[in-house]
This record gives structure tokens, C-alpha cells and sequence, in this order.
């Protein structure tokens, strides 16, 4: 079995956003990290490894720092690492960055896709679904306990107040929660082999069937109109210098004029 | 086809065993606005198998229209079935905004249609309005600058950012939007939807998946959206066990305790209590914010509120930008107060 593992290096948004005087992010000042959820479909990839046998791709479109979580990746026990990595690709919403990767993908034997449900900088959610889309795939979101059986997939798919236990076929795509599974520690001999491999780099031409029009910010349907850090103000009232008596009153105060008491 | 061709404002008509989603009424609230401002109509889109008893309701909330897919392979929520069908609807009827709620079915079947109609999606969305593209027309090209376009506004980054998207050169403009944001108007039962029915003749496929079983949970009854009233408290209420005080205060008042991202990762309330961008999105009448600092991914989960009164020992922290009434002071010494007065002023009444 062929089981490709989308990852994505993402600030860790955990300990504050760092910004820069004019307002854009300053990533450089931020722990660069593999997307929890992504590293939680890692850990689901290498369990049906551990159970069913398989070769285990982990791909990543990024810049050539991106390396960094491959290398994690592989000492965690992935075989293989992709890095899509080129200019031309660069500000690629959702829709230019899934296509970019069902582009790399057309070129893998894979029954397996395994993305994490949404990284922590954008949290969209979308890629995922977008990738089964292109590559005319089922699509199983949230899931938990995979199971394979056979040519299918059996998962249990998370809902607000519900799962559903659903069967698929392969190849199919699924998404996965960092709730579900506690991934692996990279083990010492495992991080040895991952500083050895190769890496494959893959640019703009690697990338199969895909026109240039769909890529990066050019091919990205949605453009940023406004970006900002701060809040809206309101226009309350703030009172510094009350004794806790004087303010239990004014807040009883107020609780009359609005008739909520 | 042009652009301008699309008309209309859509929203997806969420339904779950036969039932409509809140979250349908507060797009079709939404959409009336939007539609309002671009002089265009509401249409709902409700998509299911034996739903068409439920389209007059859609119109008692506001929508002008409803569009039915009727398909018994559309019985419980599969991904490929219902993105077919949305898909042909987009298609068929051409809307300029098409609007579905952020759910767990919405998150799944919204990338799948966005990618199908090929436009763009924008997730999550808190806000949205009718402005032009760019914001501000680039000094000499004017004539470039796009009008009526839709421009939806969301946190990002952990809800440490605020991004507004447009989506000037596709159609539809797609969002999905966070349950408990939008407001849905009053149900007025004298309004009569246009009731259309669509065959978009639905074919199986590889993409078909197989239901094996629907597991039903047994969720914890708290359900902070549902509250008019949220005692919320942060970091600085110190304990699990001090979140007692807040409880009392929320008993005598009528409302019902919730609490920031800290308090959950530090093990003191469960996560159906948090509200914030990871948590829950509310808009209570009162919302008391008490020893919370106000990050802005809390402020995204609350800032919609009527009244909101916060309580913080650091005068300089955020929330007290968002607040209606601030107070600076020790939440140990207040709240306990505030609810013996609460109960004292409810007793005399």
C-alpha cells in the first residue's frame, strides 16, 4: 500500500503571533513547526504502516526551509520526502495551492491520501477536500479509526453531535484531527537515517497537467483586501479608580439602565 | 458568461435528520442584508430527501425564494451527492454570492463545490459586507477598481490576525460563515417563499461513499450560544476551583458560565465552555468578561455581544477595548459582592 501524508511548516501560533513594525507578520521570530493536525495524519499514515505494511510519502509545498519538517517526518518513520518548492508558486490561496498539489500528486502511485483537517495559520480547512476534488477522489473528512479492508477504507467520521461510520474506495483522500491520536517521538536512529536521505525537490515543471494560470497568486481566485492585527475599538465607558463597593454598584447600576435586572 | 450575470444572493440550507439548522436562518439574515445593499433577492438552497415540507419555513425567515433538491440519495449528509448537487444549482442558477454555514458538513462540502464551479472560498468568515475591490482605488487606475463586491472578513493565525478577502474575477463569491455570528430575523409566517423544485438527476460515482452506520452521541447539555447571559472568565480567575464565585454570580443573575482558551488548557472547564476563534462564537445581551485579557482570538468569539462588561486587575489589557463597561479591579473582591447585591435587588422586585 502507498500512502502520500500532506504536511505543511507553520509558525506556532501557540505562544502569540509575533508582528513586525508595519504590520505583517514577523515569521522569522516564530518557532517554524509541522502542522499538529498534519503531524496527527503522519501518526495515523504510520500506524496503518505499522499495521498493514506500506510505503509512507511525505510531501510538502513550501519554501526550501520546509525541508526541515520532511526531515522530521522521515526520522519519525516516513520513507520518502517531496518538497514543492518555487517562486512561481508563492501566494497561493486554497484553490492555487491544492492544485499545486494534486499537480505534484499525479505523479505518485498512492491508494492513500492523509492530510491533517486544517493548519493553524490559516485554518481553512479547505486544501484537503480540494486536493480529492482535483484529483476526482472520494473525500473523508475528520476522521478517526482507519481501517483498511480489502480495496476499501473504513472511518469514522466526525460530526457536531454525531460520527458516521463510513467505507470508501481507494484511492481515496482523508482528513485528520490532532485530537484523535498522539504522535510518535522521532526516535535517535530514525533521525540518523532521515539527516541521510535525499530529498526530492520538485519546481514548477514537475507539477503534472496544471496550467500555469491556476498557480500561486495569479491563479488564486481570492485576494486579500484588508489584513490587521488589532481589534475593533467600542466606545466604552472605563473605570480605573473604583473600591470594589463603588464598583459593585456601578455595575448594578448599569445592569438597571439596560433592564437586566 | 460575464460576471454581472451572477445574480442573487444563495446560502446553503443546512438540514440534519429532516430538521433546518439555526445556522440557515442566520445566512438567510445575513444574505437579506447583503441582497439589501446590492438590490438583488434571497434564495435558500435546501438540499435533501423528503425536505420540501421544510422550504415555507426558510421563507418565514427572510428568504425570497427556495430552491429543492429532492433525492433519496441525498438521505443523510455524503460529500460527492450533495456537492453534486449544490454544483448544479451554482450552475444552473448563477448566483453572485453564494453563502454556507461553517459546520462540520459546511467545511467539507464548501471546499468541494469551490473547487468543483472553480472559485474561490473564503473559511470561517465573522463579517461580511458589499465594498469596493481594492478598498482604495491605486492612484491612476481608478477605472480598475471593482464595485458591489463582496469582502469577507475572518481571523487567521490563531485568531491573532484579521484578514479581509475578496474574490473579484470568479462567481460565485463563496464564504462559509461561524454558526452564532450572523443574527436571523424574526419568523414571520405571512411571508411566502417562491418554492422551486431542481432535478439536478444526481449520478453515482467513485466518490460515492458507503454509510455503514450513524452513531449518535450523547453531548453534554451545556450550549453556551443558547445562553442570553455568559459569566466568562480567564487566566485570572486562578483556579478550577475559584470558578465557583462566577458560578454563583451566574446563578443569580440567570446566566450560564463560560471561559477562555487558557481556562481549557489549563484543565479547569471542559471545551464546550470556551468561546473565542477555537472555541464557540457567541452574542449573548450580557456578556461579563472577568480576569480574561481580551487576545483577539477570544475578542473574535464575543465581540458581537450587546453589553459586555469586563472586570481585569491590568488596566492596559485589550479587553477593555471591546468593552461596554470596564472595570479595573479584583475580580476576588467584586464578584462575590456583585452577586450578593444581584440577589438582593432580584429580591426586592
Amino acid at each position: 500500500m502507498n500512502i502520500v501524508v500532506c504536511i505543511k511548516q507553520v509558525p506556532d501560533t501557540k505562544g502569540g503571533v509575533v508582528f513586525n513594525p508595519d504590520g505583517t507578520l514577523n515569521r522569522a521570530a516564530m518557532l517554524a513547526i509541522m502542522n499538529p493536525d498534519d503531524k496527527a495524519g503522519l501518526e495515523a499514515a504510520l500506524r496503518l504502516k505499522d499495521e498493514y505494511g506500506a510505503h509512507v510519502t511525505v510531501l510538502t509545498m513550501g519554501l526550501p526551509k520546509a525541508e526541515e519538517v520532511l526531515r522530521e517526518a522521515m526520522a519519525m518513520g516516513a520513507d520518502e520526502g517531496i518538497l514543492v518548492t518555487d517562486r512561481v508558486l508563492g501566494g497561493a490561496d486554497t484553490w492555487a495551492t491544492s492544485t499545486t498539489i494534486a499537480g505534484a500528486i499525479r505523479n505518485l502511485d498512492y491508494d492513500l491520501i492523509i492530510t491533517g483537517r486544517q493548519a493553524i495559520d490559516g485554518d481553512t480547512a479547505q486544501v484537503g477536500p480540494q486536493i480529492a476534488e482535483h484529483l476526482g477522489l472520494p473525500v473523508l473528512s475528520y476522521t478517526q479509526n482507519i481501517k483498511i479492508e480489502g480495496e476499501s477504507v473504513i472511518v469514522e467520521r466526525q460530526f457536531d453531535d454525531r460520527y458516521h461510520v463510513l467505507k470508501a474506495q481507494m484511492p481515496c483522500l482523508l482528513t485528520a484531527l490532532s485530537e484523535l491520536n498522539e504522535p510518535r517521538y522521532m526516535t535517535p536512529g530514525g533521525i540518523f537515517d532521515a539527516l541521510d536521505k535525499e530529498i526530492t525537490v520538485w519546481g514548477r515543471d514537475n507539477l503534472k497537467d496544471v496550467d500555469d494560470s491556476d498557480l500561486g497568486l495569479k491563479g488564486s481566485p481570492t485576494k486579500i483586501a484588508r489584513a490587521s492585527d488589532k481589534v475593533r475599538k467600542s466606545d466604552g465607558e472605563l473605570k480605573a479608580d473604583l473600591g470594589a463597593d463603588e464598583a459593585v454598584s456601578y455595575i448594578v447600576e448599569k445592569l438597571t439602565e439596560n433592564n437586566i435586572i | 458568461m460575464a460576471l454581472e450575470d451572477y445574480k442573487g444572493v444563495f446560502i446553503y440550507a443546512q438540514q440534519v435528520d429532516n430538521k433546518i439548522d439555526n445556522i440557515a436562518y442566520e445566512l438567510i439574515g445575513e444574505a437579506t442584508r447583503l441582497a439589501k445593499d446590492l438590490d438583488t433577492t434571497v434564495t435558500a438552497v435546501l438540499l435533501g430527501s423528503g425536505v420540501k415540507d421544510l422550504a415555507p419555513s426558510l421563507g418565514y425567515y427572510g428568504a425570497d425564494r427556495v430552491i429543492v433538491v429532492d433525492d433519496p440519495k441525498l438521505e443523510t449528509y455524503r460529500t460527492e451527492p450533495y456537492t453534486q448537487a449544490l454544483a448544479a444549482v451554482i450552475n444552473e442558477y448563477k448566483p453572485e454570492i453564494m453563502l454556507v454555514g461553517a459546520t462540520a458538513i459546511g467545511r467539507d462540502l464548501g471546499p468541494r463545490v469551490s473547487a468543483r464551479v472553480k472559485t474561490g472560498l473564503t473559511a470561517d468568515c465573522t463579517s461580511l459586507e458589499i465594498n469596493d475591490f481594492p478598498i482604495n482605488a491605486i492612484p491612476g487606475k481608478e477605472d480598475e477598481q471593482k464595485h458591489n463586491q463582496l469582502l469577507m472578513t475572518r481571523p487567521a493565525f490563531g485568531g491573532n490576525t484579521i484578514a479581509t478577502i475578496a474574490c473579484p474575477d470568479n462567481r460565485p463569491q463563496m464564504a462559509t460563515v461561524r454558526p452564532g455570528v450572523m443574527k436571523k430575523l424574526a419568523e414571520d409566517t405571512s411571508k411566502q417563499a417562491e418554492i422551486v423544485e431542481f432535478n439536478p438527476e444526481l449520478a453515482e460515482n467513485n466518490c460515492y461513499v458507503e454509510i455503514l452506520e450513524v452513531v449518535k452521541e450523547v453531548k453534554n447539555t451545556v450550549n453556551i450560544q443558547d445562553a442570553k447571559i455568559l459569566v466568562s472568565g480567564g487566566r485570572g480567575v486562578g483556579s478550577k476551583e475559584n470558578f465557583k464565585i462566577l458560578e454563583d454570580l451566574a446563578d443569580a443573575i440567570g446566566g450560564q458560565v463560560s471561559c477562555s482558551r487558557a481556562v481549557v488548557d489549563n484543565g479547569w472547564l471542559a471545551k464546550d465552555y470556551q468561546v473565542g476563534q477555537t472555541g464557540k462564537t457567541v452574542r449573548p445581551n450580557l456578556y461579563f468578561a472577568i480576569g480574561i485579557s481580551g487576545a483577539i482570538q477570544h475578542v473574535a468569539g464575543m465581540e458581537e455581544s450587546d453589553i459586555i462588561i469586563a472586570i481585569n486587575k491590568d488596566e492596559t489589557a485589550p479587553i477593555f477595548d471591546v468593552a461596554t463597561y470596564g472595570i479595573v479591579g479584583d475580580l476576588n473582591k467584586i464578584v462575590p459582592k456583585l452577586t450578593e447585591e444581584i440577589k438582593k435587588a432580584k429580591a426586592a422586585k
